[in-house]
């Protein structure tokens, strides 16, 4: 499990965490929603400890951070948003230089490289320079790298950003099955979608702090599971229903067209802040 | 510990293996160079100190030669694995200490200068020079090696551009390589500027491969110079490790 406490993050005079609390349960996927700058790559950040908070707590099953540093780290696997495999290894040194990293004795090495290179199909790769994977297999090398020494809680940040649809629905494939596995799944994302297909609860951030926190069903159910959208002026306008009669209803009372459907977490962000999420 | 270190040391082998025949190769070129224009060409008609110009030069080659190699060795690789490939990130995150990261890429760096330096003792004897090589002279161009590895990460880890690398081995390691009394006798220089030179663990590093080299010891302020420069900058790497998180 996962809690953090009154976290804050301020850089200079600008306070990029304010004041978080949360908690993640074990085997949970949970994601932080966001649009850029709201924080959340942060937040990864100081939960796996690359930068120091400026104030609160995170503790992290049943270990302090920092006083317990060298245990979370056994616990954690992280996936950052960015490529960071070293480009002057192959995939298998890669794998190899992680493993010697988290103190795994060769033989264990050898097996858990075959095993994971094999979970994440990159098996016929093994001596390929990284350069000369695709983004998707970089990708997924990431992750075979992050769960190389078993860790239990998985860190994801912006795992599928800059990848195509195909490739992401393949990661997104491979995440469920992390889930299935009772692995525990932080992830941060700014795509709805994502957040709506892979994560039983969502924590919806806005300029470092927290907004909103559900599952995705319960937060929309709370702004409206249906909407009203027209065109009015320059704007697009949006009303929101707890039942698509009610909605019926409102749009018939337009003079302008009108569409009726489903909300999604983009709704319940814009009717909080706004703001898009991608704006 | 010890494992911590050989497996940052582990990685730098694995990539160094792969590019042995272009290092060596390119690390040819500059002794090569020194040797001819300041050994055969200007050297041929100059005596110093009662021997020949290649002789005295070939020390205080070798010194600026392991410097520069140990410090582009950790700081240039280390600055863009901070900055551009963020594989720093990789060793932050593992349950490593910063101390055997330091040592690790120190040890690394300690060993591309010390191959540079083997290719440089066998390129002088072929070239004529006549000077003696043992342990002594060996552990001198080690703490040289390890002082400039320190260098290299610290400005690595201080530096936030590549490009700001290159204008800190402009206006740090080029004026030392010629100032250090690598070419030419100090003595005559004016005190204030011979007594800031005289600070300088590539002068001590020369003084030290001068007086071995013709038979001699190394000097006890020349072993401390460089041994306090090794240690200081250990530490310093260390706290830039611990600083690199706040």
């Amino acid at each position: 499990m996962i809690q953090i406490k009154g976290l804050v993050k301020k850089f200079g005079d600008r306070v990029a965490v304010n004041q978080l609390d949360l908690e993640i349960g074990s085997g949970e996927v949970f994601g932080l929603l966001g649009p850029n700058g709201a924080g959340k790559t942060t937040i990864i950040r100081m939960l796996t400890m690359l930068t120091r908070p400026t104030a609160g707590e995170i503790h992290i099953n049943n270990c302090t951070l920092p006083a317990d540093e060298e245990q979370v780290k056994a616990m954690l696997g992280i996936v950052p948003q960015h490529f960071n495999l070293d480009p002057d290894l192959s995939v298998g040194e890669n794998l190899e230089l992680h493993g010697r990293l988290h103190h795994m004795a060769a033989e264990d090495r050898k097996l858990r490289m075959a095993e994971l290179l094999e979970y994440v199909e990159l098996q016929e790769r093994v001596h390929d320079k990284v350069q000369s994977l695709s983004g998707g297999m970089k990708r997924r090398l990431m992750i075979a790298r992050a769960l190389f020494h078993r860790p239990r809680i998985l860190f994801l940040d912006e795992p599928t950003v800059g990848l195509d649809p195909q490739v992401r629905r393949k990661l997104w494939d491979l995440i469920r099955r992390l889930h299935s596995e009772k692995f525990t799944v932080l992830l941060t994302t700014h795509y709805i979608e994502e957040a709506e297909a892979l994560c039983g609860r969502v924590a919806i951030l806005e300029k470092g702090k927290l907004i909103a926190l559900g599952s995705p069903e319960e937060l929309r159910r709370r702004t409206g599971e249906y909407v009203v959208e027209w065109t009015e002026g320059d704007g697009r306008e949006t009303r929101f229903f707890h039942d698509r009669s009610e909605a019926a209803n409102f749009a018939g009372t337009l003079t302008l067209t009108a569409t009726i459907r489903r909300s999604n977490l983009e709704d319940v962000f814009v009717e909080m802040t706004g703001r898009k999420v991608i704006d | 510990m010890f494992q911590d270190i050989s497996t940052v040391f582990w990685r730098d082998w694995v990539v160094l293996k792969q590019r042995m025949k272009t290092f060596i190769f390119s690390r040819m070129v500059t002794p090569v160079l020194y040797l001819v224009a300041f050994g055969w060409g200007l050297g041929r008609n100059v005596q110093v100190e009662g021997g020949s110009y290649l002789d005295f030069i070939v020390p205080g080659i070798l010194a600026l030669n392991s410097m520069n190699i140990s410090f582009n060795s950790v700081g240039s690789p280390l600055n863009m694995s901070r900055l551009y490939h963020k594989t720093l990130e990789e060793y932050l995150v593992a349950p490593i200490s910063p101390v055997a990261f330091v040592l690790g890429k120190i040890l690394s760096g300690t060993m591309r200068g010390l191959i540079s330096s083997a290719i440089i003792i066998v390129l002088s004897y072929l070239f004529g020079a006549r000077f003696h090589v043992n342990i002594q002279f060996a552990l001198i161009v080690t703490l040289n090696c390890m002082a400039f590895s320190g260098l290299g990460f610290v400005a690595a880890m201080l530096i936030n551009s590549h490009e700001d690398m290159g204008n800190f081995s402009t206006y740090v390691l080029l004026p030392m390589s010629f100032l250090c009394a690598t070419f030419f006798n100090i003595s005559k220089l004016p005190t204030v500027v011979r007594t800031i030179i005289e600070l300088l663990p590539l002068t001590h590093c020369t003084y030290a491969l001068r007086a071995i080299g013709a038979g001699g010891n190394a000097p006890l302020a020349s072993w401390i110079n460089l041994i306090v420069y090794v240690l200081v900058l250990v530490g310093v790497s260390v706290w830039t490790m611990e600083r690199v998180r706040k």
